[in-house]
């Protein structure tokens, strides 16, 4: 399902400003890009840069201080939320079940958007359903409660129920926090699978610089709220400015291949604190 | 509504009508199923007629009715407030209620009217409702449900010291029968009780079961709910208000009826999950059913004597709870 012609933006921000309520600095200022359809865009940036803020803002749960975000040529905030439901598959973050549900429960209410108040699930629900259980490799775990599930499994839950959406867009925040080097990589080439194959654009947040560096077609890099560099990852991770913006010391070499990552940067953080150049590092 | 669900509500259904021919069979003069069968259907001898459809049935009918009311409302708390401890009392409807009715009571005004006992009990319960959200309002920008929780539990407390204070100038005959209405009963049941509140409960219950989707999402949290395409604000104040009038109609026509808003939704939770569009139809048939087998006992078990439902559904509900709870835990 694509609303968009191939120039229109999935997503694109103009001089988005935003400020939490008390807050003394905006979260985010001057905060401008564009995610072309088909890509995966990943958001990166030390802890407070204003990441899922910028998801946030993004899909219209908060409201900017200043500024535009357009989803398809349009106004988020013009948008139904059933229309954007029907469009965007988003994996929030730190999800708390008030009561225990099973894993197909949270996957069927991937469908609700597109079922209204009294419409009833049909063949099409069902295939969704069954059809994204299987492409995150949770049909096992069907019928057992998501607070039973290991952490890789409960996300591989929630990205099924975004699949169950059919959307033509996805967004995760952070979606392998704490999930270990298989389940990460397992999260990836789904993501990569769901680009390539199913045209889908993908807007994630990660922590992961490699991952994203291998992975991603652009990146924004965020410091305090304000873009410190964005584009291809080659250009985004070099070595000053992953210095500069995550006030570490850090080597950027080349992934050695084999496979279709070969050349992509990959960055080691060095040991021992880092004096930046005016030595106004911060203690940790 | 898969067939499964289907049938599950169906069972459920018959068994509300088991217990329903039960109830009406059960009582100071015990009637034979055959008689009931008779005089329901218009046939059968006069007195057994009368017992039946004037003075069993109603009383029948009203607890399902307010049964079902408490136990949706609670299931209803339950997902909006993200709270399992939550039940129909919780928000400070059933203390404004009760400032209302032992008011009536104290200044004598249902000796005059007997309608004005409810009534007074239904203004206070409105007044609580109105109160607690226009307090929620100002402390949070939105509808923050946590602070309505808290809004809700203080309000409540703020009505029972104010219960205490009007009961210490009550004679202690009013002292009395406001303790008993407090403890709720189905006593004064009428056809024209059963059929106002009827007409009252239909379309709030009807509305609440169509928002079980949005409440699945609710339940899951805020973010999730909005991102999968609900108006989550609006969702919220409707949930409340509605759940908070089927609340207030309940305490009026009957007293407070404790537990059945609590336990009913979750042993129905318990024994076939938490998936709305089953929970909700499922605690409304359950809650009527449970209230109606309660209501037989509290008429039948001390008879000639009544006991106060309130209790009865306590001394059944809470043993019958923990079996199941214990059940599951296994």
């Amino acid at each position: 399902m694509s609303d968009a012609g191939n120039d229109t933006p999935v997503f694109e921000v103009r001089e988005l400003r935003f400020r939490y309520e008390g807050a003394a600095r905006p979260a985010l200022d001057e905060v401008s890009l564009q995610v072309a359809a088909g890509d995966l865009y990943a958001i990166i940036g030390p802890n407070g840069s204003g990441k899922s803020t910028l998801l946030k803002l993004l899909l219209g749960a908060l409201k900017p201080e200043g500024g535009d975000v357009f989803y398809s040529g349009r106004r988020v905030a013009d948008w139904s939320r059933r229309a954007l439901a029907q469009r965007i598959g988003v994996v929030p973050q730190g999800e708390e079940m008030a009561f225990p549900i099973t894993v197909r429960e949270m996957v069927a209410m991937g469908r609700y958007p597109h079922l209204g108040v009294l419409g009833r699930a049909g063949a099409e629900d069902r295939d969704a359903i069954e059809e994204a259980m299987q492409r995150c490799d949770v049909t096992e775990l069907a019928e057992r409660p998501i607070s039973r599930l290991s952490g890789g499994e409960r996300q591989r839950a929630l990205i099924a129920r975004a699949l169950a959406q059919r959307p033509a867009t996805l967004v995760l925040d952070e979606p392998t926090v704490s999930l270990d080097i298989r389940h990460e990589m397992e999260i990836f080439e789904l993501l990569a699978q769901v680009t390539a194959r199913d045209r889908v654009t993908v807007v994630l947040v990660t922590h992961h610089l490699n991952l994203a560096a291998r992975y991603a077609d652009r990146l924004l890099l965020l410091d305090r709220g304000t873009p410190a560099a964005e584009g291809a990852p080659a250009e985004v991770l070099s070595c000053e400015t992953i210095e500069r913006v995550y006030q570490w010391a850090v080597m950027v070499g080349a992934h050695p291949g084999p496979g279709p990552d070969a050349g992509a940067p990959q960055i080691t953080p060095l040991a021992g604190r880092h004096e930046n150049e005016g030595g106004s590092g911060q203690t940790r | 509504m898969t067939a499964r669900n289907a049938v599950r509500l169906l069972s459920l259904a018959l068994l509300l009508a088991a217990a329903l021919m039960a109830s009406i069979a059960f009582g100071a003069a015990e009637l034979p199923l055959r008689a009931v069968i008779d005089a329901l259907s218009g046939g059968g001898e006069e007195t057994t007629r009368t017992i039946v459809v004037n003075l069993r049935l109603p009383r029948a009918v009203l607890a399902i009715l307010v049964g079902g009311a408490l136990g949706l409302a609670g299931a209803v708390f339950q997902a909006l407030l993200r709270n399992p401890l939550a039940e129909p009392y919780v928000l400070g409807v059933s203390g404004g209620a009760a400032v209302g009715a032992v008011a009536a009571v104290v200044l004598g005004w249902n000796l005059r009217a007997p309608w004005s006992l409810p009534l007074a009990a239904l203004s206070g319960a409105l007044f609580a409702i109105i109160l607690v959200l226009r307090i929620a309002a100002r402390a949070a920008r939105g509808f923050d449900t946590r602070v309505l929780l808290l809004a809700g539990v203080v309000v409540g407390a703020f009505f029972h010291a104010v219960i205490l204070l009007l009961l210490t100038f009550a004679t202690a005959e009013a002292y009395r029968s406001a303790g008993f209405w407090m403890m709720g009963s189905f006593a004064a049941a009428d056809w024209s009780a059963a059929l106002l509140l009827a007409a009252y409960l239909a379309p709030a219950i009807a509305v609440l079961l169509m928002m079980a989707r949005p409440l699945n999402l609710l339940a899951v949290g805020e973010e999730t709910a909005l991102y999968l395409g609900t108006r989550v604000e609006r969702v919220k104040l409707a949930s409340y208000l509605i759940a908070s009038l089927l609340v207030a109609a309940g305490v009026a026509v009957s007293g407070v009826i404790g537990f059945v808003g609590l336990i009913v939704p979750h042993g129905v939770r318990l024994m076939w999950g938490s998936d709305h569009q089953l929970l909700l139809p499922a605690s409304v048939l359950a809650g009527g059913g449970f209230l109606l087998v309660a209501d037989t006992v509290a008429r039948t078990a001390a008879a000639p004597a009544e006991l106060p439902v309130g209790v009865v559904t306590a001394l059944v509900g809470v043993p019958l709870f923990i079996v199941l709870l214990t059940r599951r835990a296994v």
